[in-house]
């Protein structure tokens, strides 16, 4: 009965995580293996540091901030009548449903160095252009601002569905022994929607920390490799530089911290499930 | 089925053709295939109607030699002829041949068929090819391909005659004339003018459109600036030649006081902007192949008349012309190795090269120097003769380069992609560091890089 199951896992999982694996022990011309070489080549290189430093910045700051307004939006909807509550989230729902190579174009446009029409639309106001993607620290503002643009909706749906999962009865006990707002959040919503919250914070930060597409179409890596996060950079040097190993490095350097992330807040939730039963 | 000409097996391998071409929707050229058939990738060219001439070449081949010939047109956007070229490799399935991106011979080479023959009868007939094709495709004692015409390209300044004389007071025409000589000022035509005109045409709102980002048009024409000072940053061999060196602090030194004059936000423009810049009128000068002036042509006519080619400036060490060739390469896991050899020496030839060229409005450069007389680069216009010294030609006393030669291909390409010579710049004039800081992480990361060969 399982094997089906076992040959798809063997098949698009676990083989190709194995042969990057393999991929990133060998040297350049992948004719010798180096072990884990590559791996510390990489840890000196100073740009490789940066991009630690990028990916972190970029994963968590937008992590936090698609959380932060996901459960804002997620509370406005959850107070609106249900009848006109589906085309709210209908149209709030729709930066996650276009293909984010797309979006992001459309967002380099508004953020394009030359031609800008968010600096058009400052500059009426008599606010000076910024440099969207030419200064270092807007670059990196621009593309975690489009990340969040794009990743909230999922939070706020996610949250939305655990919103709607909490027994009304609770609040109104609360409400009868005088709680706050306050409270009835603290002590009732957030412990009811901790599992939602926790699965949400690892999936997104998986695939935040793993984003290609925002990056490789906004900025390119630039100015000066400082807006790189893993992927970008794993694709310029595995693919474009024509050396595939240190490329593998690169893109399998999270994978460990990830998964050791993704061990505990897994077991959390299996620990708090088991509680609850 | 031999009584009429046709094999059971030709007949199944022109069906097996006629299926891939459908499913693969690329143009497909039908001969009688009794020879076979070929499948090739070539660039996608930006020039509209420019891929009718390899089409056009291959259904005449493909006839004349009864093989049945399937052209596939790859673009850059996106990588995806990189990534072609990489699952090709990995899977070593795939094309008979390939084109390749300028390092890639070097890349590929131990799965590139050698194609010395090939090159041995082309130079015995059409002279040397130019140095910088034959450091790229020649890699590991032999011609890992065949250097291209189509798509191959050089990025000499693309000058806005009228303003450089208003602003600057430099008749560029009378210094370059569409003619095989050099103007009487010719000779004064050196980075240093240029800057003094780049400081003129900042000064008047037209700013010089030079990017200094990580993009191939970038590194470009930074690396023919570098060379030109003599300024390189490693031997034949590799190893890193930064200490001490006293070209590559000029220059860099050099770059830096320009930037000021560049617009802002040079640092994050790519492969597009500079044809933008020069297209909408707001600047008086970017480094590029003809193809913004023949966008120019369509879109601001009124820029495109006032557009003239001309050589990059001179240095201390000379004058380099920032050159990017297409190499197309034959697996040697093809299948009909010898038919595709017979191709590509077709398509070298001078007729085909000039349909090429021709075809793509003059953008195309022949790999051979005694092919830089086409027609097409007199013809073209308006004005009339704007592309004369597109091609590098004799009286312009110039050298083709690329970036980060004399370097082991395999090394340059990593310095090239990751582009190490804008960012040691950019560090200093937008980071704020200081000569020695910057050539630090320089030497860093070029060692780094060979690390690990």
């Amino acid at each position: 009965m399982t094997l089906p199951l076992i040959l798809v896992i063997g098949g698009l999982v676990a083989w190709p995580a194995g042969y990057a694996i393999y991929l990133s022990t060998l040297n350049r011309r992948m004719t010798e293996f180096i072990g884990l070489t590559n791996f510390e080549i990489l840890l000196e290189s100073d740009s490789f540091r940066m991009v630690i430093f990028q990916s972190v910045f970029f994963a968590v700051t937008a992590v936090i901030l698609k959380a932060l307004i996901g459960f804002w939006l997620a509370h406005m909807l959850h107070h609106i009548p249900t009848k006109g509550q589906r085309k709210w989230r209908g149209m709030l729902l729709v930066p996650w449903v276009i293909p984010p190579a797309l979006s992001t174009l459309g967002w380099w446009w508004m953020f394009d160095p030359s031609y800008s029409s968010i600096n058009w639309l400052l500059n009426i106001f008599a606010v000076p252009s910024v440099p969207w993607l030419g200064e270092p620290w807007w670059a990196r503002i621009s593309v975690i601002i489009v990340n969040v643009w794009y990743g909230a909706p999922f939070f706020m749906i996610m949250y939305l569905a655990a919103l709607k999962s909490v027994p009304e009865a609770l609040y109104e006990a609360a409400a009868i022994d005088g709680a706050t707002s306050w409270q009835r959040l603290r002590y009732i919503t957030l412990p009811m929607m901790r599992n939602i919250i926790s699965i949400t914070v690892l999936f997104s930060l998986i695939v935040t920390f793993a984003n290609y597409d925002i990056v490789r179409v906004l900025t390119n890596g630039g100015p000066r490799d400082l807006t790189h996060v893993f992927a970008s950079y794993a694709f310029q040097v595995g693919i474009l530089a024509g050396n595939i190993p240190r490329g593998a490095a690169v893109s399998l350097f999270m994978f460990p911290i990830l998964g050791v992330i993704a061990f505990f807040v897994l077991r959390g939730i299996n620990k708090r499930n088991r509680e609850e039963a | 089925m031999s009584n009429n000409g046709i094999t059971r097996r030709g007949a199944m391998r022109s069906g097996a053709g006629v299926v891939a071409a459908g499913a693969l929707g690329a143009p497909m050229v039908h001969a009688q295939g009794t020879a076979g058939s070929l499948r090739f990738a070539f660039w996608d060219h930006w020039v509209p109607g420019a891929n009718g001439a390899l089409q056009q070449l291959a259904q005449r081949w493909g006839e004349r030699n009864r093989v049945n010939m399937t052209l596939d047109f790859i673009n850059t956007t996106g990588n995806q002829l990189q990534l072609t070229i990489a699952a090709q490799a990995q899977s070593r399935s795939g094309h008979d041949g390939i084109s390749l991106l300028p390092w890639d011979p070097g890349t590929y080479a131990s799965q590139l068929e050698p194609c010395d023959d090939v090159m041995g009868r082309l130079v015995a007939k059409y002279g040397a090819v130019n140095p910088v094709a034959e450091f790229l495709g020649k890699r590991e004692g032999a011609w890992r391909g065949v250097p291209a015409t189509a798509g191959t390209q050089t990025k000499p300044a693309c000058v806005r005659f009228d303003l450089l004389q208003q602003h600057a007071g430099i008749d560029i025409r009378a210094m370059w004339p569409a003619r095989n000589e050099r103007g009487p000022t010719a000779d004064q035509w050196t980075w240093d003018t240029f800057l003094r005109a780049a400081e003129a045409c900042h000064r008047a709102g037209v700013p010089f459109g030079l990017p200094m980002g990580q993009f191939t048009d970038a590194v470009d024409w930074v690396g023919a600036l570098f060379i030109s000072y003599g300024a390189r940053i490693t031997d034949e061999r590799g190893n890193p030649t930064i200490r001490g060196n006293q070209e590559l602090r000029q220059a860099i030194d050099y770059a830096v006081r320009l930037s000021r004059f560049l617009p802002n936000d040079v640092w994050a423009w790519d492969d597009a902007s500079n044809n933008r810049a020069l297209i909408s009128g707001r600047s008086a000068l970017i480094f590029n192949p003809p193809s913004a002036w023949a966008v120019a042509k369509r879109d601001a006519p009124q820029v495109a008349e006032n557009c003239w080619t001309v050589p990059m400036p001179a240095g201390p060490r000379g004058r380099y012309l920032a050159y990017l060739p297409y190499i197309t390469g034959i697996w040697a896991f093809g299948r009909n190795k010898t038919a595709a050899k017979a191709f590509l020496e077709f398509i070298s030839e001078r007729e085909s090269a000039e349909l090429c060229s021709t075809m793509s409005q003059g953008y195309d450069i022949p790999p051979f120097l005694s092919m830089s007389d086409f027609p097409v680069w007199e013809r073209e216009g308006p004005p009339v003769g704007t592309i004369f010294n597109y091609p590098l030609k004799a009286h312009q006393q110039a050298t083709y380069s690329i970036a980060f030669s004399p370097a082991p291909p395999e090394l340059a390409q990593q310095m090239y992609i990751r582009a190490l010579n804008t960012q040691v710049i950019a560090r200093i004039a937008q980071g704020g560091e200081n000569m020695e800081t910057a050539l630090g992480w320089l030497e860093r990361e070029i060692t780094n890089m060979r690390r690990g060969g």
